[in-house]
């Protein structure tokens, strides 16, 4: 069976939904996680810790980026990302079609819960910019050749988000593109999604290449 | 290349993406393949555009891998 994954940006995966015969150990993951009983209580026990060693992975990994965090804030935040995780993965059992291993694709809940918390976390108590007050940084950083050759692209991507756009795709764009803001931070303020901002992004950044292109830049190394 | 940066930041990927929810859902199958060596850009096409274009989404991506590596 082939389908065309709904919600692309642009309906480009065409993705194969063949149940992949299971391995032994994701076979014995289902099963175990499917029986009743005590059998389905210790592998629910496996599974939160296994979702609890990747969540670890996540804070330990973003450690170094997260200086004011105490460790214990830390493991606090990667014992809930491997609730959360525990919650998602037990209630989209039945989506899981053996593609990759069954401790790959729990992995990644727990990967995504920590990512997103700990990327809140970070900005919590910050204010979200959303006016472009990093447009300086356009000014300084490289050689001036380079700086030359970059500054008609520059100047013209200026003009561009200045006037090509929604006040709603200039403002996810800056703050996304320009100031930094973490895509999930900016889902929270704005009470929106992930995927509806990306969406965003995308068509506001499809809407400044194709002024580029009318205007005659070459965007080519910009791929 | 901080300007190089800003201008990808601000232009994203040239060709077509997916977008985030579909990352997601295919990114055990992605990093399994790439993890084995494969072509997973030409098996999941789209993704790695996406992975291009999207800070959160290649973050979770670079983990997933770095953790599955350690038992693959
Ligand atoms: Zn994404």
């Amino acid at each position: 069976m082939r389908a065309v994954a709904a919600g692309s940006v642009e309906a480009v995966a065409v993705i194969d939904l063949v149940d992949e015969p299971l391995d032994l150990e994701s076979r014995a993951w289902l099963a175990d996680l499917r029986a009743t009983g005590a059998a389905h209580d210790a592998a629910v026990a496996r599974l939160h810790a296994l979702l609890l060693r990747a969540a670890r992975f996540e804070t330990a990994r973003r450690r170094p980026t997260l200086p004011h965090l105490r460790g214990d804030e830390l493991d606090d935040i990667a014992l809930e990302a491997a609730d959360d995780a525990l919650v998602s993965v037990l209630r989209r059992l039945d989506d899981f079609r053996g593609a990759s291993r069954f401790t790959t694709w729990a992995y990644k809940f727990a990967l995504l819960e920590a990512a997103v918390k700990l990327r809140k976390r970070a900005w919590q108590a910050r204010e979200v910019p959303l006016e472009p007050e990093s447009w300086q940084l356009f000014a300084g950083g490289t050689a001036p050749d380079e700086a030359a050759a970059r500054s008609e692209l520059v100047s013209a991507v200026r003009i561009a988000v200045a006037t090509e756009l929604t006040p709603h795709q200039h403002r996810v764009l800056v703050a996304l593109a320009l100031n930094g803001v973490p895509i999930d931070v900016l889902a929270d303020r704005l009470g929106t999604t992930r995927g509806a901002l990306y969406k965003t992004l995308h068509d506001a950044r499809r809407r400044l290449r194709a002024a580029l292109a009318e205007s005659g830049l070459d965007l080519e190394e910009m791929g | 290349m901080k300007d190089d940066k800003k201008l990808h930041a601000l232009l994203g990927p040239a060709g077509p993406e997916v977008g985030c929810d579909d990352c997601f859902e295919l990114l055990d199958r992605y990093v399994e393949a790439e993890l084995a060596g494969g072509d997973a850009d030409a098996l999941l096409p789209g993704v790695r555009a996406h992975l291009a274009g999207c800070p959160a989404c290649r973050e979770e991506h670079e983990s997933l891998r770095a953790l599955v590596a350690e038992s693959f």
